[in-house]
């Protein structure tokens, strides 16, 4: 064990620092639409090789030798700057990677680049009315009409339908088959004929998820992501790198440093809140949860550098569960910090992804948000069930005959 | 930057699991936890041999000059198996007397610490749950030693006595010295057995350096118990797997029942999350003095904790049997009662690393 960086990573962390000096842009492309700014200063990112370095130059990456260490320092030197660096968007962090690993050539040519920068925005839709946690009972037809696939059916809780260009989605394309044997992964324009997005409201007030109604929907034949029946298999692939988002840790630091401050910023019988016992025992429970959490995240990381995965099992399964329960226990607290202010309705703007910091409609917008996504990518009870199942070998649940 | 542990140290963790699981398995425990004295000599001896004595001691006076992080790994895999002995206060003293020791007191002490030809503990509690060095009150007048300590665990196997004195100083008393007496407690945790000990002018030896380590050495302590609680931990999640893999209702095991399965996910997400903090809490004692106090009393507060909730649920998960006396579950169940109140409960231990983080 060594938590020092050698000199190597040292130096590579000051040139990164330095890069980042950059952001936020000045002069006339301080003016440029905020899109734009984010598009440009991205560009300059992947020309150094500190963004999207997983994929080829060809397809719009910085095709870098992976390093672990290296990526760590981007993300920490980028979060501080809050500079955009590989986009968290749902396009960029599990498309791109699906078609990079699974696409065919002319996929990849066609939509990775645009993706990674941000020109074409993706949705995903897999969930169905009918068919959530138990996903391969969907039931949105899709059949092969001459060199179109000709789609009917209805998506539900389809976060950003109504700004994406495309879908990638699940859909029945063998009815005859097994269930999981029948499905295929396709890629749909949202500007086709037949698509009706409902917009849903969430409790927040916000309106992130929609409803996508498809009615004799055409997509070229071309637009399958690997074979016929095998949507399955393809879609296990984005759901890894949707899981890998939501454990983020870094993600979890902005949270619990956000709630330090809230409970210093807040006062209690005339003195911060941080000073008040009970306070302060909650507070440092939930250190321990986080620096548990944070340390598990260095742990994984080596483990991945010493092409030692198969070790690390259990801690990276655990991952999604722990921490979106701790997300839980950092919003609960800081509904107790904000005590009446926690009675006003949150803002659209509160509600929806990048609401500005520590305000208490955010704080209360993310009490909400913090039990959806323990809900989303795989619901607790999932988690759990995958957690006995695959990493402690406890038996399957029995399933009900048909 | 590397986090994780070496080959070497998932050698070492093996090696004393493999002893463990020889010389202490379950069935062996029981009769130490059954007997009169709490201490099974042959184990001991056994553990002497494989460097236990004096891990973390420098090789000049025959220790194996490992870290605390080594220490933590070793502390787990004995919690794993609630190995019964006067590991935890004989480790505790000997660091106080490496790092706070005068030159002549470690020549002299330290290589029979090792060997284990003196058994070494520490005295630390006294009355009304003062474990802290700055809450130490006992006066020393004239090179002896007056006054009463709580809960000094394996005492009556010591030959010799690490005190916390007031002004977080240490002494030295010699267990055959006049004026020491031991006297056993009916300890809740059978696998480390607990005495009081009083001190009637008794002749004892200052350290030194001993105020300069005294919160040191409490730290590592706290590693010592986080890092034991770990293991037992783990070691009650096995013991629930297996027991609700064989134990039929409704017609079947009970792990298929998905609620069953859902706890015990609960139990290994959230144990298994800690280790990383154990790692991380054990390498700052070692590397990051800065941050040492801090992540130690984290550690001890939060895995302590995490722990005695498994154990809880272990317990419930067996059923009626899981509150006998014959179950093994008390055996670890009580272990982790012990971690978590000894030198302070998690309360205790947040209140403190709330004050270290400045807040
Ligand atoms: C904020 C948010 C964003 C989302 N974004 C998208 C998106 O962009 N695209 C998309 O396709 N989907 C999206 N989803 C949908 C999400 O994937 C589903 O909500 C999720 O898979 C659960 O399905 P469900 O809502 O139908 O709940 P259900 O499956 O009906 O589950 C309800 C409850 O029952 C429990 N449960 C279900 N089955 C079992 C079982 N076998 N054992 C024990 N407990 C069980 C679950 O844990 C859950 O708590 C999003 C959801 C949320 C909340």
């Amino acid at each position: 064990m060594n938590l020092e960086y050698s000199e190597e990573y040292v130096a590579f962390r000051a040139e990164v620092r330095e890069f980042l000096q950059g952001w936020p842009l000045t002069g006339d492309e301080a003016q440029l639409p905020v899109h734009e700014q984010e598009i440009r200063f991205r560009r300059r990112g992947i020309e150094r090789g500190y963004v999207y370095r997983n994929f080829p130059r060809a397809y719009g990456g910085s095709e870098q030798t992976p390093d672990v260490l290296r990526e760590r320092i981007i993300r920490e030197e980028y979060a501080e700057a809050s500079a955009p660096g590989d986009s968290a968007g749902q396009g960029p962090s599990m498309l791109a990677p699906t078609l990079l690993e699974l696409g065919t050539e002319a996929q990849r040519e066609r939509f990775i680049a645009p993706t990674l920068a941000g020109e074409i925005s993706w949705c995903q839709g897999y969930s169905e009315p009918g068919a959530g946690s138990d996903l391969a009972s969907l039931q949105t037809r899709a059949e092969l009409q001459g060199d179109e696939w000709v789609i009917n059916g209805h998506k539900i809780w389809t976060t950003t339908a109504h700004e994406a260009d495309f879908m990638f989605g699940l859909f029945r394309t063998e009815p005859q088959a097994p269930k999981h044997a029948g499905i295929s992964y396709l890629l749909v324009d949202m500007k086709a004929p037949g698509i009706e997005i409902r917009p849903l409201r969430e409790m927040t007030g916000a309106s992130m998820f929609n409803e996508v109604f498809f009615d004799n929907v055409r997509t070229p034949a071309e637009n399958i992501v690997g074979k016929r029946g095998e949507g399955w298999q393809v879609s296990r692939a984005t759901l890894k790198h949707e899981r890998n988002l939501i454990g983020d840790p870094n993600f979890m630091r902005r949270a619990y440093l956000s709630l330090l401050q809230l409970a210093r910023d807040t006062t209690r019988n005339g003195r911060p809140a941080i000073e008040d016992p009970s306070i302060r025992q909650e507070l440092a429970q939930i250190e321990g949860f986080f620096m548990s959490l944070e340390y598990t995240g260095a742990r994984l990381l080596t483990a991945t550098a010493r092409n030692e995965e198969a070790k690390v099992i259990l801690p990276m399964m655990t991952m999604k569960l722990y921490g979106t329960d701790l997300r839980q226990r950092i919003t609960r607290l800081a509904l107790d910090l904000l005590e009446n202010r926690s009675l006003i309705a949150p803002t659209e703007e509160e509600g929806s992804h990048g609401a500005p910091e520590g305000r208490p409609g955010t704080w209360t917008a993310d009490y909400m948000s913090a039990i959806a996504i323990s809900i989303a990518g795989g619901a607790s009870n999932i988690q759990r069930n995958i957690i006995g199942e695959r990493a402690l070998g406890l038996p399957r649940d029995l399933r009900t005959p048909k | 930057m590397d986090f994780g542990i070496s080959e070497e140290q998932e050698l070492l963790q093996e090696t004393v699991r493999g002893f463990v699981t020889n010389e202490c398995p379950a069935t062996h425990l029981r009769e130490v936890f059954d007997g009169e004295s709490g201490h099974d000599p042959e184990l001991w001896a056994g553990m002497l041999e494989m460097g236990l004595g004096g891990l973390t001691l420098s090789e000049d006076f025959g220790g194996a000059g490992l870290d605390i992080l080594d220490l933590a790994l070793v502390s787990e895999v004995l919690g794993e198996g609630a190995v019964p002995s006067p590991f935890f206060g004989h480790t505790v003293a000997g660091l106080a007397l490496a790092w706070g020791g005068s030159d002549e007191q470690k020549a002299s002490w330290l290589p029979r610490l090792a060997s284990g030809d003196v058994v070494a503990t520490a005295a630390l509690a006294e009355a009304e749950n003062r474990w802290q060095p700055e809450q130490w009150s006992l006066e020393t007048d004239k090179g002896t030693l007056t006054g009463s300590k709580q809960f000094v665990t394996s005492a009556d196997l010591a030959d010799l006595l690490v005190v916390g004195i007031s002004g977080g100083d240490l002494a030295l008393v010699e267990r055959s010295a006049d004026g020491v007496d031991v006297t056993p407690v009916e300890g809740l945790d059978r696998t480390r057995r607990v005495a009081e000990v009083n001190f009637d002018s008794a002749s004892c030896e200052i350290l030194p350096g001993g105020n300069r380590v005294a919160n040191r050495v409490r730290d590592a302590a706290l590693i010592l118990l986080a890092a034991d609680s770990l293991g037992a931990a783990w070691n009650l999640i096995q013991m629930t797997i297996d027991y609700t893999g064989t134990r039929q209702q409704f017609g079947t095991n009970l792990t298929q029942f998905q609620a069953v399965k859902h706890q015990i996910a609960n139990m290994a997400a959230d144990i298994e999350q800690t280790r990383a903090l154990c790692w991380y809490a054990a390498y700052a004692q070692d590397q990051l003095p800065d941050d040492a106090p801090h992540a130690a009393a984290v550690a001890k507060a939060h895995i302590t904790d995490r722990a005695m909730e498994a154990a809880r649920d272990a317990f419930e998960l067996h059923g009626g049997i899981g509150f006998t006396w014959e179950c093994d579950v008390q055996m670890w169940f009580k272990r982790c009662m012990f971690n978590r109140t000894v030198l302070g409960t998690p309360e205790i231990q947040r209140e403190r690393s709330a004050a270290l983080a400045g807040w």
